[in-house]
């Protein structure tokens, strides 16, 4: 081991890293999804690189390949179901986690930077699953696409352009699918990594927050480790294995037995291939996106003699953006929301609330009702962050202990 | 096994056992990764094997390079009698007279005309020197390589001979006997090649 050491300092990476990094000791379970994150991604690396063996990314051939896929490979069928019930997961799991930071007050200094290197995850992850979503050439996958794509025309002067350039084409085909199909399996998941890397660094440079947001570092012993804190290797390995062989449990349940997610992890609509002649009745994103979509689709009057269109889209891009600069909108002293006061549970509630029907109302058609409705969530949403810097400093917090509580 | 007067014996039992079930079950997510990569069904469909009628095949006449199996050429010659003569005037000329490095035939073929009817060769066409198709001299008559040629194939690559049961000729690049794959008879006239028969 020191002919290694002398060469790359394993062990010292070993201990500064895992036995000799100190995580507070009051983790709760909001905490496990950053490493079933991690265990996702892993998963996702792993059987997607599986798949693309035997998928064909040609218009012609993808549909027809991945069918092959289900039926002639052997255990095809598993792998497909592992990655597509996959990137549900690594949703929820994200989602979790976000929630978690906005929660305790993670984003706060000095973690800044660990909250924009997530955002940027978030991004890229959301890219991501566009792009692979449109892979197995299915019809609802083609004309989300299309849609999703037509938004760049919005765009004044230069849209229609940009949007035939991200195409290759003059509608969404073959070329695209290609082209996505590189952008998925290699250019993103790489830069995924990267920053998932740096995410993890950050981390470690300043140490976890935790549930009570009290900062350990304050209190240490004599060799100078934190009193509330243990090291993480052996506790929390041997805390987050229990963790992520639960998930692996659900997640298992999930693969085996609802693959389809009844109806929205695998959409009836696409076991036809895509037609570029025949819109299906229905056309809803994934549900992961349907809280923006729904948000996209409530702007409906235009402004400034700019379109309702291009406004919606500015207000989805909003929505998506303002969770970069939350860090600087919180002006509590006080990092959890155990401390905090009445107003940010309150305004956090109706944030989380409003998310979820937001994510319902974008899977069902835009009646007036329901049009009203989401215009109202999303007002909202913005409403927890917009008014964040007055309710954060006026509201009456308590007092924070200086040791853990658990 | 104690430290500090600690008894660790508890704690490395239940490492140990979760190591073994973290192996077992690592074994078991491995299989679908390393089963998926034998062939699927579709190429087992397109490597199963093919039925050939040999009614129209006349003594002296060949059949092949068509039809092929697992994309190998196949070919079948009915030997006439004098066909079977000349092959066993040929055994100090070839390499391995009596066929016995036994990857290269079933062992139905490992007797003096390499097949189960003396009279039907059945052969896979590639050199067995480094895989090119040779070509068909079915004829006894002088040929460029050899005045005192029998019949047989002829390499065009390097130049290697073969008689008329597939025997490699002494003194040429090609170490064995040409191919003979798994074949049976399912009636007089029909070969079923690519599998052994059911008994």
């Amino acid at each position: 081991m020191t002919w290694i050491d002398d060469r790359l300092p394993v062990t010292e990476t070993y201990e500064k890293h895992m036995s000799k990094y100190y995580a507070p000791k009051n983790f709760n379970f909001w905490y496990y999804f950053g490493i079933l994150a991690t265990v996702v991604l892993a998963m996702q690396l792993l059987t997607g690189l599986w798949l693309t063996m035997s998928y064909n990314p040609s218009g012609e051939g993808a549909f027809a390949s991945v069918e092959y896929i289900m039926r002639d490979v052997e255990y095809g069928w598993l792998l497909r179901y592992l990655h597509s019930t996959g990137a549900s997961a690594f949703f929820v799991v994200v989602y979790a986690h976000m929630f978690r930071g906005m929660m305790y007050g993670s984003y706060q200094k000095p973690r800044e930077l660990i909250w924009l290197f997530g955002m940027a995850i978030y991004l890229l992850l959301m890219t991501e699953g566009f792009l692979g979503y449109l892979l197995p050439w299915g019809n609802l996958a083609y004309w989300a696409a299309q849609v999703i794509v037509s938004l760049a025309s919005v765009i004044p002067v230069v849209g229609e352009d940009i949007a035939i350039w991200v195409r290759g084409d003059y509608l969404m085909s073959g070329i695209t699918l290609t082209r996505f199909f590189a952008l998925h399996v290699f250019a993103v998941p790489l830069m995924l990594l990267g920053l998932v890397v740096l995410h993890f660094l950050a981390l470690h440079e300043v140490g976890s927050n935790n549930p009570d947001g009290v900062d350990i570092k304050k209190h240490k012993d004599a060799e100078g480790r934190p009193l509330d804190g243990i090291p993480f290797h052996p506790y929390y390995t041997v805390h987050d294995l229990v963790a992520i062989v639960v998930f692996l449990f659900v997640f298992c349940i999930v693969v085996f037995y609802f693959p389809e997610g009844g109806g929205y992890f695998l959409e009836a609509p696409n076991f036809e291939m895509a037609d570029p002649l025949k819109t299906p009745d229905h056309i809803v994103p994934v549900w992961y996106f349907t809280p923006y979509y729904a948000m996209l689709r409530a702007v409906t009057y235009p402004l400034f003699g700019l379109d309702a269109k291009l406004w919606g889209l500015v207000v989805m891009a909003g929505a998506i953006a303002i969770l970069f600069v939350l860090p600087w909108l919180d002006r509590s002293p006080v990092k959890s929301i155990r401390y905090k006061g009445l107003a940010s549970k309150i305004f956090l509630g109706l944030f989380a609330i409003s998310f979820i029907v937001l994510g319902y109302l974008g899977t069902v058609l835009p009646t007036p009702g329901v049009t009203m409705l989401a215009q109202a969530c999303t007002a909202i949403y913005f409403a927890y962050f917009l008014l964040m810097p007055w309710y954060t400093k006026v509201e009456k917090t308590k007092p924070v202990p200086e040791r853990v509580t658990g | 096994m104690s430290e500090d007067g600690k008894d660790n014996s508890r704690r490395n039992f239940l490492i140990g056992a979760t190591g073994v079930v973290g192996a077992a079950g690592a074994v078991g997510a491995a299989i679908p990764f390393v089963a998926s990569w034998n062939p699927s069904a579709k190429a087992r469909a397109a490597g199963a094997s093919i039925k050939v009628d040999i009614s129209s095949l006349r003594p002296g006449e060949i059949l092949g390079p068509f039809p092929e199996w697992r994309g190998q050429p196949i070919f079948i010659v009915r030997r006439t009698e004098e066909t079977l003569q000349n092959i066993a005037k040929l055994n100090d000329a070839v390499a391995d007279p009596q066929s016995q490095r036994e990857s290269q035939q079933p062992s139905y073929a490992q007797n003096e005309y390499r097949s189960r009817k003396p009279e039907i060769l059945v052969i896979v066409g590639i050199c067995t020197h480094l895989g090119c198709s040779p070509k068909v001299r079915i004829k006894a008559e002088p040929a460029p390589f050899d005045e005192n040629w029998l019949g047989g194939f002829f390499c065009p690559c390097h130049g290697t001979l073969f008689d008329l049961a597939g025997r490699v000729y002494s003194g040429f690049p090609a170490p064995s006997n040409m191919l003979v794959p798994p074949h049976y008879y399912e009636t007089e006239n029909v070969i079923v090649i690519g599998e052994e028969e059911m008994s």
